[in-house]
């Protein structure tokens, strides 16, 4: 009857053997395949991605928006939305691992427009709730001044104190 | 008998516990992720994707930034230079995330062969030493390691100890291992770690009381939170194997009672705990754990066992009819479980494995390769956990899944190629038919706009020879000039016909001239600030001209540039993607192949070990009726025999007490002799 217990334990063992089954050196070939085709890929998805860029936001009228949260761990943002040119551009609730990226100095890219050179009304509103779960919602006002270059604007939200600033880039 | 046995099992079970050095699962370099001064909004964006692991985009994110970077005639001057470092061992370890580990290898090489100061050739030597000893490759970690010369950098330097003594522990060089580890002792990031491998490299080294010592410690309180409390659990239940096998069941059962009842080890604890208790002859005490162990899942190799261990024990205390019952119940459950391991394995092969790990519910539901078990015809995941907890089933997976990722993003570019394309044609077929005519109007434009600057350049260098070269009649205005050449007329015809002179009228137009002379000559400075600002103004308005003609020629440029020049690209990156895809289907086809092909193993496995419990059950079942019966037997002819002693002795009790019988002193009548012959035949 204990013969049951020792067949157990080793059925946990086969386990880490059964791996072995398939040949190490079948295991380490296709793996680097894999890693070769991700290489290739990420190459080609570079391409692509300037590519894009160059074909749909040229550079004399691209306008790119982001969004970040300075010093803002004791604050969870919940939404925000973006008007330019008096239009809702973007609207985006946000998931956990959004927040927590946010949080830990990530920044997010929301909108990416086209629009011509000139001034551009810029209108940001956000909601999100401190850790004790008290509401904040700010809205602000900015001008985006377009010139020939490629325009990025950061939106900085000051949760904990209703503010959002923005900044040129 | 069962103290042997019980000795195998715990070493065969020490042996899984103590195989793999633990290690604190931290993120590969938390520095490499971090800025308090962010510079580029791109490096931040990148950062933003490395957070929430999709490591994909973040690597061609900073890919992207490093090849604009390096192209630049003057990268001092941009603002990514601030990051620059920091970005090129963030792709590093991204790329070891997304399991690249040869080209995150291939980068830190670099950094060694490359002229950079000694601690950053320490840091890149540490991390291609993280990247063998992942890919186990144990003997290229240490060779790594022995790379770095002082000192590594402050941020690295617990991580990097820690590191060495795993792989002197892996290389088998415990008291190595554990010179360093005591080092490492009390380094608040890797609580609990540094002391179970501690107590690990002991063991192995030979010192046993000294490595329990430090195990228990950790067994009795290695910290907070959920992967504290499975390691204290481990803990526990490592020393609980490591006693069972030195023949200590008392003390090994104390260490099995501390793992918690509802943890990961909590099924091995309690078979664990019953064995000891069975091995000191006390099975009534080791039927508490089993019995309680019955009664959960019923995929755990553990419950299985303990569903014959129960009956066993019911066995040896000589309650056979019960044993009976409990081998009932386990044949019952094994013939169930092993129709559903038929079916898991009838499902794997018919591709619903693959087929749910390829459903977006794959990086949308946590732990979804257990929950797609689920599903339709979905296989029975909870026999696969801890195949799938496995590391090469793990990559396998991940891998599976990396590629799934790639074949969907290369369908979606694919699909945005087609697009682009039409994009293309819409422009080309709007701009080319309105672009030469706008052309010619924009020539004749130019050829106007160079000649006004010309003329502009001209009067500019007459007002600045006005400043050294006072020359009132060049601010003359137009009646003002047109007297003036009146008068130079009327002097040439007064020369050319002389009869007509008379001092009078040489007065008067030297009087006229003198008035001309004057009014320019008094006005000139006034007239000469007029100029100027009059010249501002025409800047003004040829600054605006130029805007404009610059607007032209860009938007001119622009409207050329939105179709030309893309069609080859397009062409490359189509067949580019179709290539990659080709080569994904393969890979994955290959890499599912093996999926399948383990988890197959695995439940074929677990349905074998349940087809010998069946046969162990049905044997044992029909011993336990035999010494049911037989005991049942024993028992009715104890009771019968009882009954009959019962009877007999009421009998006795119950008939009256017999009478003294006198010896019978005559003859029964049959043998009395006939009074006429009996004599003379007596006497025959």
């Amino acid at each position: 009857m204990c013969r049951i217990l020792l067949a157990t334990v080793m059925l946990m063992l086969t386990v880490m053997t059964n791996a072995q089954e398939v040949s190490r050196e079948e295991i380490r070939g296709l793996d680097e395949q894999i890693q070769d085709v991700k290489k290739d890929v990420i190459s080609l998805t570079s391409e692509l991605n300037r590519l894009e860029e160059k074909l749909l936001f040229p550079s004399n009228t691209q306008v790119a928006l982001f969004v970040s949260l300075p010093d803002s761990a004791e604050f969870s943002l919940e939404s925000v939305e973006v008007k330019l040119n008096n239009q809702v551009v973007a609207h985006h609730l946000y998931t956990y691992r959004e927040i927590e990226a946010l949080q830990l100095g990530g920044v997010q890219r929301i909108h990416t427009a086209n629009v011509q050179t000139g001034t551009h009304p810029l209108e940001v509103t956000y909601f999100g709730k401190s850790k004790s779960g008290k509401e904040y919602r700010a809205t602000a006002s900015y001008s985006v001044e377009k010139a020939v270059g490629p325009k990025f604007v950061e939106i900085q939200i000051a949760g904990n104190q209703s503010a959002i600033n923005f900044k040129d880039w | 008998m069962n103290s042997r046995l019980a000795r195998a099992v715990a070493g065969a079970a020490l042996t899984v516990l103590c195989a793999v050095p633990v290690q604190a699962k931290v993120p590969e370099d938390p520095t490499a992720l971090y800025t308090d001064n962010l510079r580029d909004l791109f490096f931040g964006e990148a950062l933003f994707n490395a957070h929430q692991d999709n490591y994909f985009d973040a690597i061609t994110g900073l890919d992207t930034e490093l090849q604009q970077f390096r192209l630049l005639d003057d990268p001092e001057l941009d603002p990514f230079s601030v990051h620059f470092g920091q970005a090129e061992f963030a792709v590093g370890d991204l790329e070891l995330s997304y399991r690249m580990h040869r080209e995150a290898g291939r980068a830190m090489e670099q950094v060694l062969r490359g002229d950079v100061p000694q601690p950053i050739k320490n840091e890149a030597a540490y991390r291609l030493a993280k990247i063998h000893y992942h890919k186990q490759q144990f003997a290229s970690a240490l060779h790594a390691l022995e790379l770095i010369e002082g000192r590594v950098p402050e941020r690295v330097r617990a991580e990097e100890q820690f590191l060495r003594a795993r792989v002197y522990m892996q290389l088998g060089r415990f008291e190595e291992a554990v010179a360093l580890l005591k080092e490492l002792k009390g380094e608040k990031s890797l609580a609990g770690f540094v002391e179970y491998n501690l107590g690990i490299a002991l063991l192995k080294a030979g010192e046993t009381e000294r490595g329990v010592l430090e195990l228990d410690s950790l067994g009795r309180n290695a910290g907070s939170g959920a992967a504290m409390g499975a390691l204290q659990d481990k803990t526990n239940l490592l020393l609980g194997f490591q006693l069972m096998e030195a023949e200590e069941y008392q003390r090994a059962r104390t260490y099995f009672d501390r793992v918690q009842l509802s943890g990961p080890f909590s099924n091995q604890a309690l078979l664990g705990a019953g064995w000891v208790e069975a091995n000191a002859g006390r099975y009534d005490r080791a039927l508490v754990p089993w019995q309680l162990l019955t009664q959960r899942k019923s995929t755990d190799a553990a419950v299985q066992e303990a569903m014959l261990a129960v009956p066993y024990a019911y066995g040896k205390l000589e309650v056979h009819s019960t044993a009976a019952v409990n081998y009932g119940q386990a044949l019952d459950l094994f013939g169930n479980q092993v129709d559903v391991l038929t079916r898991s394995i009838n499902s794997i092969r018919e591709g619903k494995l693959l087929e749910a790990l390829r459903r977006k519910e794959a990086s949308q539901v946590k732990n979804w390769v257990v929950e797609l078990r689920k599903l339709p015809d979905a296989p029975e995941t909870h026999y696969l956990l801890d195949l799938m907890a496995s590391n090469d089933y793990q990559e396998f997976l991940r891998n599976y899944q990396d590629l799934n990722d790639l074949l969907e993003r290369n369908k979606d570019w694919l699909q945005s190629l087609d697009a682009f394309d039409e994009i293309i044609a819409l422009r080309r077929s709007y701009y080319e038919p309105i672009l030469p005519g706008l052309d010619v109007q924009f020539r004749q434009i130019d050829a106007r706009i160079k000649m006004r600057l010309e003329q502009r350049q001209r009067l500019a260098m007459r007002i600045e020879n006005l400043l050294v070269n006072r020359r009132p009649e060049l601010l003359a205005k137009s009646d003002e000039t047109e007297s003036r050449l009146i008068l130079q007329q009327i002097r040439d015809i007064l020369e050319y016909n002389p009869s007509l002179q008379s001092e009078e009228t040489e007065d008067r137009i030297a009087r006229l001239e003198g008035v001309l002379k004057f009014r320019l000559s008094r006005e000139f400075d006034d007239r000469l600030t007029e100029a100027y600002k009059n010249l501002q103004e025409l800047d003004e308005v040829i600054a605006t001209l130029q805007e404009s003609y610059q607007r032209y020629v860009r938007t001119r440029q622009a409207a050329t540039h939105s179709y030309e020049g893309y069609t080859d690209q397009i062409v490359s990156l189509r067949a580019g993607l179709n290539r990659a895809q080709e080569r994904i289907d393969q890979l994955m086809s290959r890499q599912g192949r093996m999926l399948e092909q383990l988890a197959i193993s695995e439940l074929e496995e677990r349905r074998a070990q349940l087809e010998s419990y069946q046969i162990k059950a049905r044997f044992a079942l029909a011993d336990s009726y035999d010494r049911a019966n037989e005991l049942q037997e024993r028992r009715a002819d104890a009771r019968k025999v009882e009954e009959y002693q019962r009877q007999v002795e009421q009998m006795k009790q119950a008939a009256p007490q017999p009478q003294e019988e006198s010896l019978p002193t005559d003859n029964p009548p049959e043998l009395e002799a006939p009074a006429s012959n009996g004599e003379g035949a007596d006497n025959e």
